[in-house]
């Protein structure tokens, strides 16, 4: 219990701080809208992490906010004037007509193709009417997570087999790396929070989330293509993730969970009756705790992503100052990013850890047995 | 505020591949390694119990093996006791029977030197009297006059005796 609430009060620090850091960036996405249009009117280059500063001025809002949000396109590096861009499918749902293209054909900004206009990032139908466009293209955050996914079947499967050829021999390669980690999982957070008696109905479900969210916090420090998609720092991946705990919880909780939570024990009856306030605070509770595990890797991730984006900004900052300070700002700038990459690292971890060990917990909340039986 | 807004797309785009790969590794994955995990590990417990089981056998089993070494140890002994007793009553015995043999044949020698002496003695006895008996007839057979001529002859008589 001391290491949970240890946890606990690191990523409660680190949240509270991390509600800052948001807010100031969505200050900076805010004013910028306000620039926006004028800016785009004009020929824009994207600005991107390689940063080639080409003729225009360097924004460093504009740039991170691309970094962390979701595109249509993955943009990989821009050669002098080339943007190495790997197109990805669109595909949209208008009219009660699935429209599905390439990202390629959207040109600029101002360029539409078959009636759509691709603008700040989102796709709008050129001509005005009320009918929305529902857009599930496979973006830069599909594409990513699918990968993901993939690697996760080709890793586990591989070391499953292991596991049915040679079921008594010692570990061995990445069986050795994972095995740690799932026994790490059994014992320690499914067996301690959820109990001995009902731990493995929900064992897959922790170990795909864990692997699920360290594989793609890990593969969104890497800022090379094909990783460095921020996947676990996208609002809607983890919503999903939370949302499915928060069936699981739900589905599989006891008479004596839902027994606790309209009638709570240990409370004055005037907070019940006549009125209803902990019954009330006890159903927000339900949804509360899965949106708390959505924000908290949301913004743990992406917090992550601003920082080391603001540290390589500052290099080009400066850099537009002159040329000389940028190179100078460029050591210590380094510095940090190093600095950060090794904490996002550990982040990564104890991100997957708190999900996957909170899970459980409200798993554990909604099975445990009352104990005067 | 595209940030923290979560997009249709992406959520449906989310939640069915995570599905499947749950349903997929959940099968194909989960279930065979945390099987094999258990297995691994009852067998190693297993193995362990085996391995007390078969120590405090062996424990027993030397336990009795050394009980075993201290009897025959002892039998031994007791065996080697008897075989000095036996031999010693042997040896006590044969010195007895030899005692009694010697002393037995001693009598029967002494007997027979005893036998033998008075046969002997009888026989010299008879010699004696024989002789004396000739003698006696010589000297009358003779009738010396002459007491020199019977001294003389009585003494030619004698040296003619050999004792034998």
């Amino acid at each position: 219990m001391i290491r949970t609430q240890n946890v606990r009060f690191f990523s409660f620090v680190s949240l509270f701080f991390l509600t800052f850091l948001c807010f100031s960036i969505l200050d900076v996405t805010g004013s910028e809208k306000s620039h926006g249009s004028k800016e785009l009117s004009s020929d824009t280059t994207f600005q991107h992490d390689e940063g080639l500063i080409v003729e225009q001025e360097f924004n460093a809002g504009k740039m991170i906010m691309e970094h962390v949000t979701d595109n249509h396109e993955w943009h990989i590096a821009t050669l002098g004037h080339t943007h190495v861009t790997l197109p990805l499918p669109i595909i949209l749902l208008y009219d009660g007509k699935v429209h599905a293209f390439w990202s390629s054909e959207f040109h600029n900004p101002n360029h539409s193709y078959k009636g759509f206009i691709l603008e700040h990032g989102k796709i709008r139908a050129e001509a005005e009417s009320d009918k929305t466009v529902y857009d599930f293209s496979i973006t830069k955050t599909v594409f990513a997570l699918l990968l993901s996914c993939f690697l996760l079947l080709w890793i586990f499967i591989s070391v499953a087999n292991r596991y049915k050829r040679n079921p008594k021999s010692a570990p061995k390669g990445m069986q050795s790396l994972l095995e740690p980690l799932i026994i790490f999982i059994r014992d320690d957070i499914a067996k301690s929070s959820i109990g001995e008696k009902k731990y493995e109905k929900f064992m897959p479900f922790l170990l795909t989330i864990f692997f699920f969210i360290l594989l793609n916090n890990v593969m969104g420090i890497i800022p090379i293509f094909p990783a460095g998609a921020n996947v676990t720092g996208n609002i809607a991946v983890t919503m999903v993730l939370a949302v499915f705990t928060l069936v699981l919880t739900t589905i599989n909780g006891n008479k004596h969970y839902w027994v606790d939570i309209i009638n709570t024990p240990g409370v004055p009856w005037w907070l019940k009756i006549p009125i209803p306030l902990m019954p009330v605070v006890e159903i927000i509770g339900i949804i509360t705790k899965p949106f708390v595990l959505m924000v908290r890797l949301f913004a743990n991730i992406t917090a992550g992503h601003i920082i080391i984006l603001g540290f390589v900004s500052l290099i080009f900052i400066f850099g537009s100052i002159s040329v000389a300070l940028g190179f100078g700002v460029s050591v210590v700038s380094v510095a940090f990013i190093v600095f950060m990459d090794l904490l996002e690292i550990l982040v990564a971890f104890i991100q997957a850890y708190v999900f996957t060990l909170l899970s459980a917990l409200y798993f554990g909340l909604a099975t445990i047995e009352p104990e005067n039986h | 505020m595209e940030l923290i807004t979560p997009g249709l797309g992406l959520i449906f785009w989310m939640a069915l591949p995570f599905l499947i790969l749950l349903l997929i590794l959940r099968k194909f994955a989960w279930k065979p390694i945390l099987k094999a995990l258990k297995d691994r590990e009852s067998s190693i417990d297993d193995a362990l119990h085996a391995a007390d089981r078969a120590k405090e056998e062996m424990k027993q089993l030397q336990f009795s093996n050394e009980e075993l070494l201290h009897q025959a140890k002892d039998e031994r002994d007791a065996i080697l006791n008897d075989a000095r007793k036996v031999r010693d009553t042997i040896i006590e015995e044969s010195k007895d029977k030899a005692k009694e043999e010697a002393a037995r044949i001693i009598a029967s020698a002494k007997e027979s030197i005893q036998n033998e002496k008075m046969a002997a003695m009888t026989d010299l006895k008879n010699q004696l009297a024989e002789l004396s008996l000739e003698i006696a007839t010589r000297i009358l057979e003779h009738e010396l006059a002459d007491a020199r001529e019977q001294e003389a002859f009585v003494t030619q008589q004698l040296d003619k005796i050999h004792f034998n």
